[in-house]
């Protein structure tokens, strides 16, 4: 009983981005990923990748709200991992094409197919964001991302007042915006 | 300007930030005009995916720093122990029995012994710490060898060992730095212009190119969001305008020159020659472009000629961080390639430079 509110506490964390809660999953799960993923032709690397992707796919369940805690936190993350190993293996065609199942796992290809078009939104806007260059990208970021006010812009970006920033960030923006949306579209 | 404002109130909209009155009258536009309506609800999309992606990068952030921080000390170390640890969890109270028997039985034994012989245990004490001391000698003897094979190559004013000029390479807190300043060092602290002080530790000093590479080690230190500057790999022309920034005392201080030759004291390669106010501790600072490229670092080997000072050139600092990198745990090192302070005033360029520029001290 003590564990299962302990858990819901650290996925209330994760949710909420703290990192103490993010430190303690980390540290009770990375191993066993990477054992896993090392005994079938993975590296350390590949376990660190595949890891902090299973990680993102919890934080996206933790924050849709919609997280039943049927499972302890260490299956999901096992079961996940296990998932996108798997898939990556079949890309790659290293095999082998089935994981011996050290511990249990639990269906997760739903949550993975809701991830995957996060996924692919996520890699859109990155893809955008690094198509549009300097200063634009740094901008863009200030305002959105960092909730900069334009005032505050104008200053570490050096322009003379808060209108010229605003103007140089609508005309980033537009351009950040067509190259979203082209990708966006081709994709529907 | 009629779009800006446009957009500006479908921004005010989406975030709810509109007066009611205003509300009101948007809302209405929106009824009565397609196209409006088209931009509201496609700028709703991508605020919405804006958004979700800086909560991402947020989080990966946190996952790589975490990542790192669980690395270094150990605690994700290779799969051995991943094992390991699993038989250890299961014979762990076999292995405990086991233990307390044999602790027992050794404190008897050992009980029985000292009451036998009471003295040899204190000799045998004595040994092991002159033996510490030999340890400590030969590894001293080591050291200086290496130092004296630097003084050597690199003629460098005794001041400078105090203390030298490093800078950010990676939001993380990789700093660059001179190896030479490094030299002798036990421990190293660096400051910023704020006098904020970090603890640092040497990760690699390249004798030969004389860079070096610290890491902030420090609780109290944040990793920043972006470096303002990039690192140039093609290098300067001659007569360029440059300009520096390092700690030849306890406060920043700014020096402008110009590229004066593309090679170094007697020819070195590694190195260009500049024509700047440089002073030691200027040694491991940046040398910059007006557009704010860091194209080389101050290495200020030779002091005899008034305004002759030389640089690494920046593309050894890929060298060094590739070099360091092949350690599987550095491997997430970023060197900035792009620099944010072109056009910009030197005054403004200044101010955020400051932030990642670290007086470096050696103990």
């Amino acid at each position: 009983m003590k564990t299962g509110s302990n858990e819901r506490l650290l996925l209330k964390g994760v949710a909420e981005n703290n990192r103490k809660a993010i430190e303690t999953i980390y540290l009770d799960n990375f191993r066993m990923v990477q054992t896993m993923i090392v005994a079938n032709n993975g590296s350390s690397d590949d376990a660190k990748d595949i890891f902090q992707e299973a990680m993102i796919v919890l934080l996206e369940k933790a924050r849709s709200g919609t997280f039943e805690l049927n499972c302890q936190i260490s299956t999901y993350l096992y079961s996940v991992g296990r998932r996108l190993w798997l898939k990556k293996l079949n890309q790659l065609q290293r095999g082998p094409v089935e994981i011996e199942q050290a511990i249990e796992v639990i269906p997760v290809e739903d949550d993975l197919d809701i991830f995957e078009k996060q996924d692919s939104d996520f890699q859109n806007m990155e893809k955008a964001m690094y198509g549009l260059g300097e200063p634009c990208r740094s901008l863009l970021e200030a305002y959105y991302l960092r909730k900069k006010t334009m005032l505050e812009i104008a200053d570490s970006f050096g322009y003379t007042n808060a209108d010229n920033a605003k103007n140089q960030k609508y005309k980033c923006l537009m351009r950040l915006k067509k190259l979203f949306f082209d990708h966006y579209k081709n994709e529907d | 300007m009629e779009e800006i404002n446009m957009l500006d109130s479908i921004e005010r909209y989406i975030r709810g930030e509109m007066l009611p009155e205003e509300r009101v009258f948007f809302e209405h536009l929106r009824k009565s005009s397609p196209s409006v309506d088209q931009m509201v609800v496609e700028h709703t999309i991508f605020l919405n995916r804006m958004n979700k992606y800086g909560e991402r990068k947020q989080f990966q952030r946190v996952l790589e720093d975490v990542h790192g921080k669980l690395e270094q000390t150990g605690e994700l170390s290779e799969f051995q122990p991943g094992r390991l640890v699993r038989i250890w969890k299961k014979y762990q109270r076999v292995v405990a029995v086991a233990a307390s028997i044999a602790g027992i039985t050794a404190l008897a034994i050992s009980g029985l012994v000292s009451y036998v012989s009471p003295k040899s245990t204190d000799t045998k004490y004595q040994q092991l710490s002159r033996r510490l001391d030999n340890l400590d000698k030969k590894q001293n003897a080591l050291y200086s060898n290496i130092i004296n094979e630097m003084k050597q190559k690199e003629p460098v004013d005794a001041k400078m060992k105090l203390g030298g000029t490093g800078f950010m390479v990676d939001v993380k807190g990789y700093l660059l730095t001179d190896a030479h300043i490094l030299s002798n060092a036990r421990a190293v602290v660096v400051q910023n212009y704020k006098g904020e002080q970090y603890k640092a530790t040497i990760l690699l000093a390249d004798a030969n190119s004389d860079l070096a590479i610290l890491k902030i080690d420090d609780e109290d230190f944040k990793p920043y969001a972006i470096l303002p500057y990039g690192i140039s790999r093609s290098g300067a022309d001659l007569g360029e305008p440059i300009f520096t920034m390092g700690y030849p005392r306890d406060e920043i201080v700014y020096g402008e020159g110009y590229m004066s030759a593309k090679t170094g004291f007697e020819g070195d390669t590694l190195a260009c020659q500049i024509a700047v106010a440089a002073n030691p501790g200027n040694s491991g600072g940046p040398v910059l472009n007006k557009n704010g490229e860091i194209i080389g670092v101050l290495s200020a080997r030779q002091m005899q000629a008034q305004g002759v000072v030389f640089a690494i050139k920046a593309k050894y600092i890929y060298k060094v961080i590739d070099s360091l990198k092949t350690d599987t745990s550095y491997s997430s090192i970023r060197l900035p390639a792009n620099t944010q302070l072109k056009g910009m005033e030197r005054i403004q360029q200044v101010k955020r430079l400051e932030d990642c520029i670290f007086l470096v001290k050696t103990y």
